[in-house]
C-alpha cells in the first residue's frame, strides 16, 4: 500500500519551510488578520451555548464508538446507500481512488468535472490525476478557485486561500478570467466568481464532492457549506461522485444534531452555515441519475491501529485548532508541507504516512494546549504530538539533537545522582555563553534552538539542592 | 464498474480494508448497540420557549443573516405575497408543481415546474416555496423537496427565494429539528440559514455567491 498525502512526502522539513515563510510579512499579516476574525467570531457564538461542553463530550463519544465499530458501520452505510440506488467503491490508497474516479468519468466520456471543496481530493492529488487523464477539474468553492487559478496550494482546512488578500486575488482573477477592469472590493471579486462559474454549473454533467458526514443508518451523505456551490454540484449534474474517508462515518441520522451544532460554530463562527445538503442515493426526478461513493482508506487504518493516537480520526475538519495555534499563526499553512496544516495536520499527516515522511511535523508545536481547548470533538492534540515524538525517536529517525537529548534525559532521570551531576555539569558548561544573566546563543547543534530564544541560565542552586539544604537547616 | 456490477478486485479491496480495521480494533461487536445507547447526551435536547418566544428568536436570527421577515395571518398570505412581489419589482416566479393555488395573487405570472430546463429556471425572477420546518435557534429553514418546495434545482438556481413558514412549523433547538426530520431522513434535505454567503476574501462576509442572493421569509400565524 502506498499512502500519499498531497506532496507531503517530498515537502521540505517544517523548520526549513517555516524559516522561509516567516520572512513573508504580507503572508503573516493576512494569516494573522484572518485567524483573528474567525477566533473572535467563534468565541462569541460558543459563549452563547450553555451546553457546549456537553455537546463536545457527546461528539467525542460518538466518534470513539464509531471507530471501535468501523467495520460494521461502513458495511451498514454501503448496504443502505446501494439500497437507495447508489454505488459504493473501496480504495486502499490514493492511486486506487484516483483510478476509480477517472474510470467512472471516462465511462461517461466526461471531459470536464465540477468540484465541491474536498480536502480529501487534495490529499490524493486528484486534480493532477484528472488532468493527466484529459479531464479538466473546475474548483467551485471561492477559496479553492483562487487557489486553482493562482496555481497555489491550500493553506487552511476551511479557508484555503486565507493567505491571499483582496488585491492579490484581484490580480489572479484579472488575468485568469480576462477581466482587466475588475475592482478589488470583495463584492466585485465574489461577483466575478459567480459569473465565471454559473455557466459551468449549468453545463457540466459530472461532479465530485467530499463529505462532512456519511450516515451508516440511512446511507446518506451530508455536505456542509456556505456559498451554494456545493448545492449546485450535488443537485444539477447527471453523475455525482463522493470521495469519502472511512472516518467520516457517523452511526445514525440523529447524530447530526450534535455535529451540526459543533461544526459551524467551530469552523466559521456562525450559528449555522448557510447551507447543509443531505441526500441518499438517487432521488427520482431530483438531481443526479447516477451516484457513486468512493470509500478511502489511504493510511487511516494505520492510525486506527494505534490506540494512543486513534482519536486523530475523530477530526471533523473545522480548522479551529489552526486559528488558535501560535505556530500556525506565525508560519501559515504552507510550512507544514501537507494539505492538512496546523496542529491537526501535525498529527494527521505523519500518521497517515506511517511516520516514513514528515517526521518534523510533530515538533511544529509549542504544546501550549490551545488546540485541545477549542477542539469540538476533544482530540488531545498535545498528548498525541508527544506520543508521536516518542515514536519518531524510537524509530531512530529523530533529529540528531533530539536523540542525544532523549538519551541524556534518560541517563539523567534514571538515577538522582545522575541528575545532580548533569545539573552541576550544565552550570559550569554554560558560563562562557552567559551575558547579563541571560543565555543568548549556544554552540553547535544547539545554536538553532537558542537563536530564537533567550534563556535563563541554570540557577546557582537547583531545586534539589535547595530542598536538601532546607532539610538540613530544619534539623 | 458502471451499472452496479463490481469486479472481484474491488471486493477484495473492500475485504482487505475491513480486515485491517478488525485487526486494528478489538472485537466489541456483541456490545455495539448497548455501547451506542450508553453514549452520554447531556446537551439540551429541547427548548423552553413558548410559541411567541420561538417566533421572536427565529425572526431575530433571520434578520441577523440579512434575510427580510414579514408576518401575516393565513387569510392575508395571498395579498402579502402580492405586496412583496410588487415591492421587489417581480413580474412572476417559478413554483413547485404542488404549491397551493390559493397562495397565488392575481396579476403575476407563476410558472409551475413541470420539467423546466436549468436555463428556464435561471431566466426566472425567483422562486416561491413552503418549507418542511424551521429552527429558531439557528434561523434555519429546512426543505425536503416535495409538495410545495419542488426539486432542489428550483430553490437553488434563481437569485431570489420567497419562503412561507407557518409559525407552528418552528421548533426551538437543532435536536428538536433533526428528530422531527427523522421520518424524511432519506428524502433529499436542504437546510438554509440566510442567503448564500462567503467569507473567503479577507474574512469579509459577502452575501450571495451562487445560491439565491436575496431571501425573504413570510411567517404565517394562525
Amino acid at each position: 500500500m502506498s499512502v500519499r498525502v498531497g506532496e507531503a512526502a517530498g515537502a521540505p522539513k517544517f523548520p526549513k519551510a517555516a524559516k522561509e515563510l516567516i520572512k513573508n510579512a504580507q503572508l503573516r499579516r493576512n494569516v494573522r488578520h484572518a485567524t483573528d476574525v474567525i477566533r473572535n467570531k467563534r468565541a462569541r457564538v460558543v459563549a452563547e451555548m450553555p451546553d457546549w461542553e456537553e455537546l463536545r463530550e457527546s461528539a467525542r463519544q460518538i466518534k470513539a464508538h464509531t471507530l471501535r465499530h468501523l467495520d460494521f458501520y461502513l458495511q451498514e452505510f454501503e448496504q443502505a446507500c446501494v439500497r437507495a440506488g447508489g454505488q459504493v467503491h473501496w480504495a486502499k490508497d490514493a492511486d486506487q481512488a484516483n483510478e476509480i474516479i477517472v474510470g467512472l468519468l471516462h465511462a461517461h466520456e466526461a471531459r470536464e468535472v465540477i468540484k465541491v471543496k474536498t480536502m480529501t481530493s487534495d490529499e490524493i492529488g486528484l486534480n493532477a490525476a484528472l488532468e493527466l487523464a484529459g479531464i479538466t477539474p473546475h474548483e467551485t468553492d471561492l477559496a479553492d478557485l483562487i487557489i486553482q487559478l493562482g496555481e497555489d496550494k491550500p493553506s487552511h482546512i476551511v479557508v484555503p486561500a486565507l493567505h491571499r488578500n483582496k488585491s492579490e486575488i484581484r490580480q489572479i482573477f484579472r488575468k485568469k478570467m480576462n477581466l482587466p477592469d475588475l475592482g478589488d472590493r470583495p463584492e466585485d471579486l465574489t461577483n466575478a466568481a459567480r459569473q465565471y462559474l454559473r455557466e459551468k454549473f449549468l453545463r457540466v454533467k459530472a461532479a465530485i464532492t467530499g463529505a462532512n458526514f456519511a450516515i451508516a443508518e440511512t446511507g446518506s451523505v451530508c455536505v456542509v457549506e456556505s456559498e451554494g456551490n456545493g448545492r449546485m454540484c450535488i443537485s444539477l449534474p447527471d453523475v455525482l461522485i463522493a470521495l469519502v474517508g472511512i472516518e467520516k462515518i457517523i452511526p445514525r441520522f440523529q447524530d447530526l444534531e450534535v455535529f451540526l451544532q459543533l461544526l459551524p460554530r467551530s469552523a466559521t463562527g456562525e450559528r449555522m452555515n448557510p447551507y447543509n445538503s443531505i441526500w441518499t442515493g438517487i432521488a427520482e426526478g431530483d438531481g443526479p441519475r447516477e451516484f457513486h461513493v468512493v470509500l478511502l482508506d489511504n493510511g487511516r487504518t494505520n492510525v486506527l491501529a494505534d490506540p494512543e493516537s486513534r482519536e486523530t480520526l475523530a477530526c471533523i475538519r473545522c480548522g479551529a485548532c489552526l486559528n488558535v495555534c501560535p505556530v500556525y499563526r506565525q508560519t501559515g499553512g504552507h510550512a507544514y508541507g501537507s494539505v492538512y496544516a496546523g496542529p491537526i495536520g501535525a498529527i494527521l499527516t505523519p500518521q497517515l504516512q506511517s511516520m516514513r515522511h514528515s517526521q518534523s511535523l510533530p515538533y511544529a508545536s509549542s504544546l501550549c494546549g490551545a488546540c485541545y481547548e477549542v477542539c469540538p470533538v476533544k482530540i488531545n492534540i498535545p498528548e498525541i504530538l508527544l506520543h508521536l515524538r516518542g515514536k519518531v525517536v524510537e524509530r531512530g529517525d529523530a533529529p540528531i539533537l533530539e536523540r542525544l537529548e532523549m538519551k541524556a534525559a534518560a541517563f539523567a532521570l534514571s538515577d538522582e545522582g545522575h541528575l545532580e551531576l548533569a545539573q552541576k555539569a550544565g552550570r559550569i558548561g554554560q558560563i562562557p555563553f552567559q551575558r547579563d544573566g541571560v543565555i543568548r546563543s549556544l554552540p553547535g547543534i544547539l545554536s538553532g534552538w537558542s537563536a530564537v530564544r533567550d534563556l535563563k541560565p541554570i540557577p546557582a542552586q537547583s531545586f534539589r539542592e535547595w530542598w536538601a539544604a532546607r532539610k538540613q537547616t530544619e534539623r | 464498474m458502471v451499472g452496479g456490477a463490481k469486479t472481484d478486485g474491488t471486493m477484495t479491496i473492500k475485504h482487505q480494508i475491513l480486515e485491517r480495521i478488525r485487526r486494528a480494533v478489538p472485537d466489541y461487536s456483541s456490545m455495539r448497540e448497548s455501547q451506542y445507547e450508553a453514549i452520554t447526551r447531556n446537551y439540551r435536547q429541547s427548548g423552553d420557549l413558548d410559541e411567541s418566544g420561538r417566533i421572536e428568536l427565529f425572526t431575530d436570527r433571520l434578520r441577523d443573516y440579512g434575510a427580510k421577515v414579514y408576518r401575516c395571518a393565513p387569510w392575508e398570505l395571498r395579498s402579502v405575497i402580492g405586496e412583496i412581489l410588487s415591492e421587489r419589482r417581480k413580474r412572476g416566479l417559478v413554483i413547485a408543481r404542488d404549491l397551493p393555488e390559493d397562495w397565488l395573487p392575481e396579476g403575476f405570472e407563476f410558472v409551475r415546474d413541470k420539467g423546466l430546463t436549468y436555463g428556464e429556471i435561471d431566466a426566472s425572477e425567483g422562486v416561491l416555496t413552503g418549507c418542511a420546518l424551521a429552527i429558531a435557534m439557528t434561523g434555519t429553514i429546512v426543505l425536503y423537496h416535495s409538495g410545495g418546495e419542488g426539486r432542489r434545482a428550483l430553490t437553488l438556481i434563481p437569485d431570489y427565494h420567497l419562503c412561507v413558514v407557518y409559525t407552528s412549523q418552528i421548533v426551538e433547538t437543532v435536536p428538536e429539528g433533526i428528530r422531527a426530520l427523522a421520518p424524511y431522513s432519506v428524502a433529499p434535505l436542504t437546510t438554509i440559514s440566510g442567503p448564500s454567503a462567503t467569507a473567503d476574501i479577507e474574512m469579509t462576509r459577502i452575501q450571495g455567491v451562487h445560491g439565491p442572493r436575496t431571501l425573504d421569509i413570510i411567517l404565517v400565524k394562525a
